[in-house]
């Protein structure tokens, strides 16, 4: 579950505060929900997806995320939360060094999963992303679409009970985008609370569901 | 077995990229300069306890006695004066042997000042009496009165006075070479310190993320411990190595000083010090990477 009473984000602290990304949101997304997240550029939709993260903390309000009060939580409380988020971002945020199977198994291994069970669910996660030939590439021998599904792998691998993307189809064609869809659906049909943020209206259309939007850091109501 | 084997991470699997961030050239050549320097100190702090240990044994083991006039009669009217001291020394418990230097040694003895005179027998020599204790040294101001009742103007000495200066000489020289591996081991753990922080730099992507994903700060931490500690371990293993032929070459000049003329033998300080550096400096350079990392990683949420 996903509460926000009240909840606001600067970038900075101290002197060095800039102003408010995100302003007094109130909202709350059921466990096992699913939720559109919209808004122009600069909106703040990957600073509230930052926050849903555990990435940055609210400067003001109450935040809950999975059952955990996020405010209060000391940095000890977080990693095993982080561990039941997945997330895939705008920029995919991959591993240079490392090749897409490494990149995917990551978060298996920081979670300490049995190298067998690394295995197996990595190349079952690769197949389903359609990159079993390219296990071995490195993000730079990748083109843009096969970094995404990379970065998409990465973030379901772990079976996350909260999965927050961030324009996953920027740079995946129609079919791929369809594709990916129904894994997200598939995965909130399995129980995860699932938060998209897109401005691709197309994708939105075809998929029809809920959505929280923002404009300017704020929440508007008219949806 | 199999099963086991299953479990293991990948050797190889190196998520932030530590095994070019974290240099393996720079970072063992300077602890390997720091464990040079560190044998080098515990070889002068194993010599000198070495010395003062062999000073030691030898000023308590050894009184020196002259008697003037060894010839004429003893006050207490039997025997010569030398013969009354020599019983009487022989009598006092601990003392283990008392010799009398028969003419020909003392002439020896003093034929560097003396010259050919010193065989003269018409010189008025004192008898000199050499002693090893067997036990603690009895007290020599008792020893003394005792001696000259039987024969007036017997000197007892014991050559403790030079080995106490010695001693305090060595054991300075021993506190100096505690001091330099003290610093020595600071500047390791600073070595250490800069390296791991600009480890940590190069990979702060690499590092966000895997914290992102959900890593501890132990996780992170353990990543640079295991590397610095490797790459310590294996600097101050070149160093110690790189040190052995010339603490070789002092041990061979000290020998003789020491009274042990085969070089062979080791100090136990050195024995146990030189192969206890290696685990020392990866000591150091686990414990400052695992302080530097989570330090630093207290910047993220
Ligand atoms: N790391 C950051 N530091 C400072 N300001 C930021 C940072 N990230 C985003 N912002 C600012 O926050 C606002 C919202 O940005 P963002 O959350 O990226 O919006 P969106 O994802 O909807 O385009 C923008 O004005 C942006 O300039
Ligand atoms: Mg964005």
């Amino acid at each position: 579950m996903v509460r926000l009473e009240g909840v606001s984000l600067q970038y900075g602290s101290g002197r060095r505060a800039g102003p408010a990304v995100l302003h007094e949101l109130d909202l709350t997304i059921p466990e096992g929900g699913f939720r559109w997240l919209r808004g122009p550029s600069g909106a703040g939709k990957t600073s509230l997806l930052r926050l849903l993260n555990l990435t940055v903390r609210p400067t003001r309000g109450r935040l809950v995320v999975l059952g955990s009060e996020i405010g209060g939580a000391t940095r000890a409380e977080l990693p095993p939360l982080r561990q039941r988020i997945g997330m895939v971002f705008q920029d995919f945020r991959l591993l240079p060094h490392l090749s897409a199977f490494d990149n995917v198994a990551l978060p298996l291994r920081i979670a300490g999963r049995p190298e067998g069970q690394v295995r197996a669910d990595v190349t079952e996660m690769l197949r389903w992303v359609g990159l079993s030939r390219r296990s071995d590439a490195r993000p730079a021998a990748l083109s843009g679409g096969e970094q995404q599904r990379v970065a998409i792998a990465r973030a379901v691998v772990g079976r996350p009970s909260l999965l927050l993307a961030d324009e996953p189809t920027g740079n995946l064609d129609d079919t791929q985008a369809e594709r990916l869809m129904l894994l997200l659906k598939e995965m909130n049909r399995l129980g995860a609370t699932v938060v998209v943020a897109t401005h691709n209206e197309a994708l939105v259309a075809r998929h029809p569901g809920p959505a929280i939007r923002l404009e300017s850091g704020r929440l508007r109501d008219d949806a | 077995m199999p099963e086991r084997a299953r479990r293991l991470r990948p050797a190889r699997f190196d998520d932030l990229g530590l095994r070019r961030a974290l240099g393996d050239r720079m970072l063992p050549l300077l602890v390997a300069a720091m464990a040079f320097l560190a044998a080098l100190a515990l070889a002068g702090s194993a010599g000198a306890a070495a010395l003062v240990r062999h000073w030691q044994e030898g000023a308590a083991a050894a009184l020196t006695v002259q008697v003037p006039a060894p010839g004429d009669a003893a006050a207490g009217g039997t025997g010569t004066r030398l013969d009354a001291v020599l019983a009487l020394l022989r009598a006092v418990p601990g003392i283990g042997d008392a010799h009398a230097l028969s003419s020909a040694e003392l002439g020896a003895l003093l034929r560097p000042w003396l010259g050919d005179a010193a065989g003269d027998p018409a010189l008025p020599l004192p008898a000199v009496i050499a002693v090893r204790m067997a036990a603690a040294a009895p007290d020599l101001t008792a020893l003394g009165a005792r001696l000259g009742a039987a024969a007036p103007g017997t000197l007892v000495e014991s050559q403790g006075v030079w080995v106490e200066r010695l001693t305090r000489l060595a054991r300075s020289l021993q506190a100096c070479a505690w001091l330099v591996l003290a610093v020595v081991a600071g500047v390791a753990a600073a070595v250490v310190a800069v390296g791991t922080r600009a480890g940590l730099a190069a990979r702060r992507e690499a590092i966000e993320i895997v914290h992102g994903l959900g890593a501890t700060d132990g996780y992170v931490a353990r990543r640079f411990a295991r590397r610095t500690t490797a790459l310590a371990a294996l600097g101050a293993l070149l160093g110690t190595l790189a040190a052995l032929p010339v603490l070789a070459a002092l041990a061979v000049m000290v020998a003789p000083f020491a009274g042990k003329p085969d070089a062979a033998t080791v100090p136990a300080e050195l024995a146990l010090g030189l192969p206890a550096l290696p685990v020392i400096a990866a000591l150091i350079g686990w414990l400052t990477a695992q302080a530097t990392v989570r330090r630093w990683l207290r910047r993220l949420p």
